[in-house]
């Protein structure tokens, strides 16, 4: 099959105006703007979720394939649109029960009004395991193909394959609904939704330095939760999330080094932090506020903001972080809070107290690399350096990450 | 759609047996329940406890071994069964959560749809 030249190649961009680069960011625009709307559209027209799905995936895979060499369409999304309804026709055709759908399907039009919110939530279902929302939302909303999801994921393509078909067979089999849950039922489906971009955003957060890889897990989960703070205006929850995102990469830059190592929030060079950007994600955590619904989300980008407006680590307002800390594990109890919250108490308390909390979330926390290397730079202030090197070498062995690896390496050898 | 409610417990010897006063309680609430969801409910049953069960252990090569007691053994044990026919799954899972059990878990089934009405599926 070729690609959708009946859609018109007006405005479409050579290939040879942009650079490689350039043309890799305007098919990952264009995709994330596109595959979930197309994707929704195509459920709601087909009844079938997997057939939409692998439709749209089809015309991802296409345009992969022509828009670097042709060039990007003006219109990518009615190209892609062109191509799915195609291959859905296409698959349709093989089996008469589906003529209703086909007849359908055939109307040209545009994709209809904005039905990304069912999708998301769909593919979010807490009926579905965890691997299987992140991999079914990664692909029917963002439109990353197989490869992409197993690259972001540090997992193999199979593996991606096997959550997605396990993940559409279970929604078929059991009946999981494509529509909006009962307004009861919206809040507790939305926090299903949060944690699902923030693992992505977590995910792609340490990976980000220099992966040259067409698209940015941090990047993508932070855009998808500014879709949905559009999707659900009235929900506090999102727009802190959102603002967590947006505070954590404001100081991407200062993360890493030129050479891309890892760089401790102690020592970043805060020159680099992007001003602007944390002043708009402090509005964000004011408007959510205004809500007067406070949440985990909210009281984590609290957090954040403490950290991104302090102009030097030292005149961190480390008292207003530990209350916020406090605040947190009343909504959210967690031993990674616990384990945090002990780290804001080094500062206001000392290193000593600091040791006693954090060692009593041993039992809990012993497999956790951050952990040990938090005990690690405790034991190394109070002078207790070959304990310190244990738990730094402890931490080194419970990490696979290269960035925080190179890291915990330059701290054994301070 | 069709599912099963599965009511699941586990068996704790040391739980005291429940005073004939909760059992009218639970019934009542068990019988607002069913009246509230009439329209989607098909059959409902309490089963006896596990120690009233009795197996029959299939093998092609030999003749079934009946034995005393459940086939699940350990601690979980299903109580009873609800079958139930609505919409999908979050209409399965709003039966569920009203469910007035204090305890346990309600496991939610969807039963297969097969093609032969009259033969495998009777409703």
């Amino acid at each position: 099959m070729t690609g959708a030249g009946d859609v018109g190649s007006v405005g479409d961009v050579a290939p040879s105006a942009l650079s490689p680069a350039e043309v890799h960011a305007a098919v990952a625009a264009a995709f994330r703007e596109e595959a979930g709307r197309l994707t929704a559209t195509l459920v709601r027209s087909l009844g079938n979720f997997d057939l939409a799905e692998e439709s749209v995936q089809d015309a991802i895979l296409q345009a992969l394939e022509h828009w670097p060499r042709d060039g990007i369409p003006g219109r990518p999304g009615a190209w892609l649109l062109t191509v799915a309804r195609r291959r859905a026709l296409n698959r349709l055709s093989r089996d008469a029960r589906h003529t209703v759908k086909l007849e359908e399907l055939g109307r040209q039009g545009a994709p209809g009004p904005d039905d990304r919110l069912e999708l998301i939530l769909t593919c979010c279902h807490p009926a579905l395991p965890r691997e299987g929302q992140v991999a079914l939302t990664l692909r029917a909303v963002f439109g990353f193909t197989t490869a992409e999801i197993a690259h972001a994921l540090v997992t193999s393509e199979e593996a991606v394959a096997q959550r997605i078909v396990r993940a559409k067979r279970k929604i078929r089999s059991a009946g999981i609904p494509y529509r909006m849950p009962s307004p009861e039922q919206l809040p507790d489906r939305t926090a299903e939704v949060l944690a699902v971009l923030y693992l992505l955003f977590n995910e792609g957060y340490l990976t980000t330095a220099g992966s040259g890889w067409r698209r940015d897990l941090a990047e993508e989960a932070a855009w998808l939760a500014g879709v949905l703070c559009r999707l659900l205006p009235g929900e506090p929850e999102a727009l802190g999330l959102l603002a967590l995102m947006r505070l954590h990469l404001a100081r991407a830059a200062g993360r890493f080094t030129e050479s891309g190592e890892l760089v401790r929030l102690a020592d970043q060079d805060r020159s680099r932090w992007d001003r602007s950007a944390i002043q708009e994600a402090v509005l964000l955590i004011e408007r959510a506020a205004a809500m007067r619904r406070l949440g985990p989300y909210q009281v984590e980008a609290a957090i954040a903001a403490c950290h991104a407006e302090a102009p030097a680590f030292e005149s961190t307002d480390w008292l207003q972080v530990l209350a916020l800390y406090d605040l947190l594990l009343s909504l959210a109890p967690s031993p990674v809070v616990r384990l945090n919250r002990a780290l804001a108490v080094w500062r206001v308390a000392g290193p000593q107290e600091a040791l006693r909390q954090l060692d009593e979330l041993a039992g809990d926390l012993d497999g956790y690399h951050i952990f040990h290397a938090a005990r690690g730079e405790l034991l190394s202030e109070m002078g207790r350096q070959e304990q310190s090197r244990a738990a730094r070498l402890q931490a080194l062995a419970l990490t696979g990450n290269q960035a925080e690896r190179a890291l915990l390496r330059q701290r054994l050898l301070m | 759609m069709k599912y099963i409610l599965l009511f699941c417990g586990t068996r704790d010897e040391r739980r005291p047996a429940s005073t004939p006063e909760e059992l009218q309680r639970t019934y009542a609430e068990v019988g607002d329940w069913l009246r509230r969801n009439s329209s989607k409910i098909g059959s409902i049953h309490q089963l006896q406890p596990p120690d009233a069960a009795t197996t029959v252990l299939l093998d092609r090569q030999r003749t079934p071994i009946v034995k005393d007691g459940p086939f699940l053994e350990g601690k979980e044990l299903i109580g009873g069964y609800c079958e139930i026919d609505v919409a999908d799954l979050d209409e399965a899972l709003e039966l569920a959560r009203t469910w007035p059990g204090r305890t346990g878990a309600v496991e939610i089934r969807p039963v297969v749809p097969h093609e032969l009405p009259g033969e495998l599926d009777r409703s």
